[in-house]
C-alpha cells in the first residue's frame, strides 16, 4: 500500500500559507482561460443563433458581408421564382434587406455607438422565425416606423415605444421591441427595406442581400444549384447559420488565440508557484521522506505521494477559478461586429464541458509542477538525509 | 555468540565480512569502515560505541540497507543485501529492519497510531489485522492510552516509545537504533534502555545499538568498540 493521504492532506494543511498562495496562482489562471473561453463560445453562440438552418441567405457573389454585397431587385423576382422557397398566403418567404449604420445615444455613458439598422421586407417575421415583437406592433409597410431590438430597447436612450428618432434624415416612431432569442438580431433595429433606402437615398433598385426560407433544411442543395448556374445571376448562397457561424470565426478565433496566449503566460507563472510550494515541501520534510524510505517505502510511492499533493493543489485551485467565474455565466457583454462596427451584444457561456476543461487544465499545471519535485524528494539518498537534522 | 573476528560459523543471523566504506570527500577520501567483520547471532543485544566520527552510523546505516559499502558483504538471515537492486533493498528494509533514531523521526502531521502503523501498510494485512498490531505494540511499549496523540503532544520519551512500536510493529528480523536515548534525559533514558532490554529478553529480539552512553551500553549483552575501521571487544580495548 502506498504512504498514507492523510499525510499529504495533512502536510498541505500545516503548511497552508505556501498552500494557499499556489493554489491562488491556479485559481486565477484557470479563472481567466475559462472566462476567455466562454466569451468565445458565447460570442459564437450569439452569432450562430441568429441563422436558422432552414433559411438561406443570397448575397452577390464574393462579397465577404452583408454591407458591402449587392442584389438587384430584379434579381430578387429570379430568387422567389427559384425551387426549394417556402411559399404562404402573402407569397414566397423571402426578405430582401437592406443594412445600413447608424449612431445612436448609449443609456449608459449618454456617447454614441453605432447600431445596425436593417431594412427588411414585412414578411421578415415569417422568414426568421426566431424573431418576435414582444411589446408594440411591428412596422407597417411604406411608413417611417422602427422595431427594435431587445438588447437596443434596453442599452441606447430614447427607443421607448411611442418615440420618434431621427437618424439618416428621417424621423422614426418607435411601434414595438422585439426579441430574437439573444441572437445578433437583438442588438439591431428594424424598418421597411424599401423606406430604409428611401431615407438613406440608395437606389430603389439594390438590396444588400435576400434572405430566403426555405421549404425545408435539405431543400438548400436544389436552391442553391437553381441560383447558381442561373447565367443570369452572379450570387452565392450560404446557409444562414453557417453565414454566420462564418462571421464569428474571426473574433471567435481571436479570442480564443488570446485566451491561449494569457492562459499559457499565467499556466507558466502558476505553475512556478506551484514548483515553488512542492520543492519547499520536499525541502521542509526531506527528513520525513527519508524515514519513510528507510521504513521501506519505495521511491515510486513517494513520487506518487508527492504528485498527488500537487495534484490536491491544482484540484482545489482549479475548483475555485471555476466557481469564481460562474457568475460570469450569462452576464451580457459587447463587442464591435468587426464587419460593420456596429456594436454587438452577447453573453459569456460557461460551459460545464469549458469547467471540466478548466479543471483539466488546473490538473496539468499540477502535474507539471509537481513531478519534478517528487522527483526531487524520491532521488534523495536516505543514508544522506537522515543526516541532515 | 557475537564474534568480531571474522571466523563466526554459517549460520549467524548477521555475518559481515571486509566490510569497507570510503567517502569521498572534494579531494579527501576518508576511509571510515576498513575490512571490518562481525557476527551477530538471532537474540543478541549488541552496542557499539566509540568516539564521534568513527563510522557507528555508517555501519548501522549498511547494516540497514541504507547505503551501499565500498568492498564487502552483509549477509542477514541468509540474504546477501549488498548486491541487492535498489529496489529490491527497499523491500528487504521493510520486511527485516526495525529503525530507531535518535530523533524519533515520527511523522508530525500523522499520531501515534498511524505513525506505527506505516511500516504495516506495506504487508498485505487488513485494516483489522492492522488496528490489532499497532495496539499490541503500542501496549508494548506501554502507550495504548496515547493512541490518538500526535508527535509534538508527547514527551521525547514518549515519541521514543512511539518509535519503538514502529520498529517492532511489522516483527523485523532486527532493530537497528542510533542513540537512541542520545537526546533524553536519564530517567527516560532508562525507561527506553529497559523497554529494549525486555524486547530482547521477553520478545527475543535481536537489537544492534550505537550509544554514547556506557550506563546505556551496560544493558547490552555485548559491547563492542569502532576503532579504526574495525570493531573490537570491549574487554579487549580495556586490556591494552
Ligand atoms: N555522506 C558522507 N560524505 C562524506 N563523509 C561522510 C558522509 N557521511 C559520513 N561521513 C564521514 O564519515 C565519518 C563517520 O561518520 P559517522 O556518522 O558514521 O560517525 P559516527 O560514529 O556515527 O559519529 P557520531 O558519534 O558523531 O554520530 C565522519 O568523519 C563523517 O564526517
Ligand atoms: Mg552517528
Amino acid at each position: 500500500m502506498a504512504i498514507p493521504l492523510t499525510y499529504n492532506l495533512r502536510s498541505l494543511r500545516v503548511r497552508w500559507t505556501s498552500t494557499v498562495v499556489a493554489v491562488l496562482g491556479i485559481a486565477g489562471t484557470v479563472g481567466v482561460f475559462v472566462a476567455m473561453l466562454s466569451l468565445a463560445k458565447g460570442f459564437k453562440a450569439t452569432l450562430v443563433s441568429s441563422g436558422s438552418p432552414r433559411n438561406a441567405i443570397v448575397r452577390r457573389a464574393g462579397s465577404t458581408a452583408e454591407m458591402e454585397s449587392a442584389v438587384a431587385v430584379d434579381h430578387v423576382k429570379i430568387i422567389e421564382d427559384a425551387p426549394g422557397v417556402e411559399r404562404a398566403g402573402s407569397g414566397p418567404l423571402v426578405s430582401p434587406e437592406t443594412v445600413v449604420i447608424a449612431a445612436f445615444p448609449l443609456k449608459a455613458t449618454g456617447t454614441d455607438a453605432n447600431v445596425q439598422v436593417r431594412g427588411v421586407s414585412p414578411k421578415v417575421l415569417n422568414v426568421r422565425d426566431n424573431v418576435r415583437i414582444v411589446s408594440g406592433r411591428m412596422f407597417q409597410p411604406g411608413l417611417n416606423e422602427l422595431v427594435v431590438g431587445r438588447y437596443v430597447a434596453r442599452t441606447y436612450s430614447g427607443f421607448e415605444l411611442g418615440n420618434s428618432v431621427k437618424f439618416g434624415g428621417g424621423t422614426w416612431t418607435v411601434v414595438g421591441v422585439f426579441d430574437a432569442g439573444g441572437s445578433a438580431f437583438d442588438s439591431e433595429v428594424w424598418g421597411d427595406a424599401q423606406v430604409v433606402k428611401d431615407v438613406y437615398k440608395r437606389p430603389a433598385n439594390v438590396f444588400s442581400s435576400v434572405t430566403v426560407r426555405l421549404t425545408s433544411p435539405d431543400a438548400l442543395t436544389g436552391f442553391k444549384d437553381a441560383l447558381t448556374s442561373d447565367p443570369r445571376l452572379t450570387v452565392q448562397v450560404d446557409r444562414e447559420i453557417e453565414y454566420y457561424d462564418k462571421q464569428s470565426r474571426a473574433l471567435t478565433q481571436l479570442i480564443l488565440v488570446l485566451g491561449t496566449m494569457v492562459g499559457l503566460v499565467m499556466g507558466i507563472g502558476a505553475v512556478f508557484g506551484a514548483l515553488n510550494t512542492m520543492y519547499s515541501a520536499v525541502a521542509e520534510r526531506n527528513r520525513e521522506i527519508a524515514t519513510m524510505r528507510a521504513l521501506g517505502f519505495g521511491a515510486a510511492s513517494v513520487v506518487s505521494s508527492f504528485v498527488f499533493e500537487g495534484l490536491c493543489i491544482a484540484f482545489v485551485g482549479g475548483v475555485l477559478g471555476c466557481l469564481a467565474i460562474l457568475p460570469l455565466n450569462g452576464l451580457t457583454t459587447g463587442t464591435m461586429n468587426w464587419q460593420t462596427f456596429s456594436h454587438l451584444a452577447f453573453a459569456f457561456r460557461v460551459t460545464p464541458a469549458l469547467l471540466a476543461g478548466g479543471v483539466i487544465f488546473a490538473l496539468l499545471m499540477g502535474i507539471v509542477g509537481g513531478v519534478p519535485p517528487a522527483v526531487r524528494a524520491a532521488r534523495a539518498r536516505v543514508a544522506v538525509a537522515l543526516r541532515e537534522m | 555468540m557475537v564474534r568480531v573476528d571474522g571466523r563466526g560459523g554459517g549460520n549467524s543471523l548477521v555475518r559481515v565480512r571486509g566490510l569497507d566504506k570510503k567517502y569521498q570527500r572534494g579531494s579527501e577520501e576518508i576511509h571510515v569502515l576498513q575490512g571490518l567483520n562481525l557476527d551477530v547471532d538471532a537474540g543478541d543485544f549488541v552496542a557499539f560505541m566509540g568516539p564521534s566520527g568513527s563510522g557507528k552510523t555508517t555501519l548501522l546505516n549498511l547494516l540497514g540497507g541504507l547505503d551501499l559499502p565500498s568492498a564487502g558483504s552483509i549477509t542477514v538471515a541468509g540474504d546477501e543485501i549488498t548486491h541487492m537492486s535498489a529496489g529490491k533493498l527497499t523491500a528487504w528494509r521493510a520486511r527485516h529492519v526495525g529503525f530507531i533514531f535518535q530523533m524519533y523521526n515520527l511523522i508530525p502531521v500523522l499520531t501515534a497510531f498511524q505513525n506505527v502503523e506505516l511500516p504495516l501498510l506495506l504487508t498485505k494485512l487488513s485494516k483489522a489485522e492492522r488496528s490489532q498490531h499497532v495496539e499490541t505494540a503500542l501496549q508494548v511499549v506501554g502507550l495504548a492510552d496515547r493512541m490518538h496523540h500526535f508527535p509534538r503532544q508527547l514527551s521525547g520519551g514518549q515519541e521514543q516509545r512511539v518509535g519503538i512500536a514502529r520498529a517492532i510493529v511489522a516483527d523485523p528480523t532486527f532493530l537497528l537504533c542510533d542513540e537512541p536515548t542520545g537526546d533524553l534525559d536519564r530517567k527516560s533514558a532508562d525507561e527506553i534502555m529497559d523497554l529494549l532490554g525486555r524486547l530482547v529478553r521477553e520478545h527475543g529480539k535481536t537489537v544492534l545499538l550505537v550509544t554514547h552512553d556506557p550506563v546505556a551500553a551496560e544493558r547490552a549483552s555485548v559491547v563492542l568498540h569502532l576503532n579504526k575501521g574495525v570493531l573490537e571487544e570491549a574487554r579487549k580495548v580495556e586490556a591494552s
